[in-house]
């Protein structure tokens, strides 16, 4: 079953609290490579069938409308996985 | 139904027998925590509260609506993003949008609800210190000329629950600076910033001031003995949040306010 993946950013000039926390946690680990994260969404959306044109264009309008709020996030991403 | 006080003859609020016929709609969500604290406000404040639910598809014939506080589909996706798509608020986004102004109330969650709608500029992100926060907040009221705020006196300082954790009210630089412009900005953190909130924005309202979201929670401080400051005896700022809701009562029966 073919997948349509949508992956969604917070903005670049948007603070990520979350990713603050995340880039604070590493060091405690071990990891010290790492000056910055930030942490996004990833949304899969499975088709029954073929993924046609409309089919991906429904997708993304999906992402701008529903999955994404364009006040906070950009969608980056939206492609087709194939199972 | 008569609301009957919780400690004697304490309840200092004296409803103005006119505002009864006003009909305040409040919206119960999936998830929603705060419509029954919603309708007991509007009751108290004198006004005629109206059940409905995000299902349905007509308003009926309220004056006004709230969207209470909450955790509406537990805050998925983003906080209020999917019950912004219930049936019911198309119809509230096209009133409160039309020339007759439908006056609606967003508080918290239904503040989170009104910027997914575009119905205010902005949105809420996780608060800046992560953590869930729940304390008694002191706001000014910057804007006594809102559908809600006109009981209030303009600077006044009232005191509030707030509850949130979703609570970092952010817009860009240019939409900040039109709202303090427009003198949209209607409630402002003091004293203490709670959640990260730019420009210490606890709520706004938009062009018309008919529509106006607030993180904190006035629905909590409208009852002697269970408001802000009921450790400190009764009293004080326990009612302070009633005037968001006498407010738009008196606006709605065409008060002199």
């Amino acid at each position: 079953m073919p997948r349509i993946v949508v992956d969604v950013m917070p903005k670049p000039e948007i603070l990520d609290p979350q990713g603050k926390a995340i880039v604070g946690a590493l060091p405690r680990l071990g990891f010290t490579s790492f000056s910055s994260v930030r942490q996004g969404k990833r949304f899969e959306l499975t088709v029954d069938g073929e993924v046609t044109e409309d089919i991906l264009a429904q997708a993304r309008d999906a992402a701008e409308t529903l999955l994404s709020n364009p006040v906070i996030e950009d969608v980056v991403n939206v492609e087709v996985v194939e199972a | 139904m008569t609301e009957l006080p919780l400690i004697g003859e304490a309840v200092a609020v004296a409803a103005e027998p006119r505002l009864a016929g006003a009909k305040i709609g409040v919206v119960t969500f999936p998830g929603t925590l705060d419509d029954r604290d919603a309708s007991r406000a509007v009751r108290l404040a004198g006004g005629t509260p109206v059940e409905l639910w995000h299902g349905d598809s007509d308003l009926g014939d309220v004056d006004a609506v709230i969207l209470p506080g909450g955790f509406s589909y537990g805050d998925y996706l983003r906080a209020g993003a999917i019950a912004r798509f219930a049936p019911l608020m198309s119809k509230i986004i096209d009133a409160a949008n039309s020339d007759a102004k439908l006056p609606v109330l967003g508080i918290c969650n239904g503040f989170q609800l009104l910027t997914e709608s575009h119905l205010l500029p902005g949105s809420m992100i996780k608060n800046d210190h992560l953590k869930f926060i729940c304390r008694d907040q002191v706001l000014r009221v910057e804007n006594n000329s809102t559908y809600w705020t006109g009981d209030y006196a303009a600077g006044q300082e009232i005191t509030v629950p707030l509850k949130n954790q979703d609570g970092q009210y952010i817009a860009d630089e240019k939409t900040l600076d039109a709202l303090e412009a427009e003198g949209r900005v209607v409630f402002r953190y003091v004293g203490f910033n709670p959640n990260g909130s730019r420009r210490d924005i606890a709520g706004i309202s938009n062009a018309a001031g008919n529509v106006v979201g607030l993180m904190p929670h006035p629905e909590h401080a409208v009852e002697v003995g269970f408001g802000p400051e009921s450790l400190d005896g009764i009293g004080g700022s326990d009612t302070e949040g009633l005037g968001l809701f006498t407010s738009v009562l008196n606006k709605i029966v065409g008060g002199d306010k």
